[in-house]
């Protein structure tokens, strides 16, 4: 493998990370928000 | 040079990773699913003048819960049509449609709150947004079957789970939203609106940008298509056109269809049920809880069974889906006679899980049945049994509900029949789906038809 498209996985691998993190993060705090009302059914 | 827009543009090269692919898709589904949470906008939108109360001039419930219902009405129209209208000019300009009818709706909502103009949110957020719902919520579906041939079920039930958590999203951002910009002489809602609109229409121009087609010739490093067909799933394709002449269509619309009006007996009904079928046990905020809890289970089943569909067969998990669910509904009223609340809350998170996983699940089966290359617009058009069923669910519980009140039936008594009537419905889905065969020899394209994409 050249050193270019050694970068590029690089690259590639990083992106991978910020775009699952930009739609995880979103989704994390409405499924937190949801499972707090939740837990008054236990109560 | 092809346009920005265009097939050719947005075909990645074979190097390309495809787990880049499903946040492209999350990026639009997390935005549309704020659908479900619109109902957190009515009770404000009814002192828009009073402010503090309604005035005699303020908006009715009645008036507001129109927009909704325009809006899952035209989610449904829009996927029907626009489903073609995908396949040809490909999943970017799609979605970029999406975000600008989406966020559009916003604002003309916003402006509509403004000038005091329920018409203005009529065509806002009813139908310019429920284009955007329904364009949306196929674009990203064919690309990403074709990008996972491996773990179809997995992949689109991915995409269609944040439609789900898209709710979970909209719901307290619209109420912290409307928090935040409340004064003396303003709910919040037409700024929630637009901060809104502008968010979602970013967010889903992100998802437009990312998305990629795989090349022609492109399958998944290190695996190799079967070599002999499994049962029931074609490697052959049926044009969008031809797919609406065989029976199979049909079935798998009655399937959905079924599996989406049983859910929402449960769903929409929740939180009245429980507190009158366990009276004096179960407060409002915990019936609340309880909603939330569905909303998880609805969630979390949409991505759970279409990836155990991968492995299970699609026709298998739907015949689990109608046997369990038939099963469970026939007992709620069983559960609720004898005071078991944990049992009661146990069935109905199995059963939403299961109205979750029907809807991630039908992309994937159609893809098996009917090929790939026109899965998205032909899972447009499917999705009028979701239009469908958004009707009939609702009527079905309320009316007999009403009916049986109306006879003297006690309320904590008044679901048993609606229970039982549901548990039918499910068992007519698990025939038709029985009933479901390979799609017979004369639908399928022949090679140079799919090779020059032409219409049959």
């Amino acid at each position: 493998m050249t050193a270019s498209e050694n970068q590029h996985q690089e690259n590639h691998a990083v992106l991978l990370v910020l775009f699952w993190a930009y739609v995880l993060i979103p989704l994390g705090w409405g499924v937190y928000q949801t499972f707090e009302k939740a837990l008054a059914l236990f109560a | 040079m092809p346009g920005f827009f265009s097939k050719e543009r947005i075909t990645a090269g074979h190097r390309y990773n495809r787990w880049l692919i499903p946040p492209a898709a999350l990026a639009v589904h997390l935005c549309i699913g704020q659908a479900y949470a619109f109902s957190v906008f009515n009770e404000p939108m009814t002192r828009v003048l009073g402010i503090s109360q309604s005035a005699p001039d303020d908006w009715k419930l009645t008036t507001l819960g129109w927009i909704y219902s325009l809006a899952i009405v035209f989610l449904g129209l829009s996927a029907a049509f626009g489903g073609k209208w995908l396949e040809k000019v490909g999943p970017r300009r799609t979605m970029f449609t999406a975000a600008c009818c989406f966020g559009g709706g916003f604002i003309l909502s916003a402006i509509g709150v403004y000038l005091h103009q329920v018409w203005l949110l009529y065509l806002g957020y009813g139908v310019i947004g429920g284009c955007g719902l329904g364009l949306g919520y196929v674009s990203p579906v064919s690309t990403l079957i074709k990008w996972f041939p491996d773990r179809r079920g997995m992949a689109t039930g991915l995409a269609i789970m944040g439609f789900g958590g898209g709710a979970m999203i909209g719901a307290p951002l619209g109420v912290t939203l409307m928090k935040y910009f409340q004064t003396e002489t303003s709910v919040g809602v037409m700024e929630a609106f637009v901060v809104m609109g502008v968010l979602y229409f970013i967010s889903m121009v992100i998802g437009s940008l990312a998305i990629r087609i795989p090349p022609p010739d492109w399958k998944p490093e290190g695996w190799t298509p079967p070599v002999e067909s499994k049962k029931m799933v074609t490697k052959r394709h049926v044009h969008i056109d031809q797919a609406l002449k065989t029976p199979q269509f049909y079935l798998l619309w009655a399937i959905l269809c079924l599996n989406v009006t049983a859910g929402i007996g449960i769903l929409g009904q929740a939180s009245v049920m429980i507190q009158e079928m366990f009276k004096g046990s179960i407060t409002p905020e915990a019936a609340a809880g309880f909603v939330g809890l569905l909303s998880l289970f609805n969630m979390g089943g949409r991505f759970v069974w279409s990836s155990a569909s991968d492995y299970l067969g699609r026709q298998n998990t739907y015949f689990l889906f109608f046997a369990l669910g038939t099963f469970l509904y026939s007992m709620l009223p069983s559960f609720s006679g004898e005071g078991n609340i944990v049992l009661f809350i146990a069935a109905s998170a199995l059963i939403l899980s299961m109205y979750g996983g029907g809807f991630a699940t039908i992309p994937a089966y159609l893809a098996d049945i009917f090929g790939t290359k026109y899965v998205g617009g032909i899972h447009g058009r499917l999705l009028t049994a979701w239009a469908t069923a958004g009707v009939l669910g609702p009527v079905l519980v309320n009316y007999i509900r009403e009916y049986q009140i109306d006879h003297g039936v006690a309320k904590a008594d008044a679901y048993t029949t609606t229970l039982y009537i549901m548990a039918g419905l499910l068992m007519v889905g698990f025939i038709c789906n029985l009933l479901m065969k390979e799609v017979h020899e004369q639908h399928y394209m022949r090679h140079d038809e799919v090779e020059n994409g032409e219409t049959v």
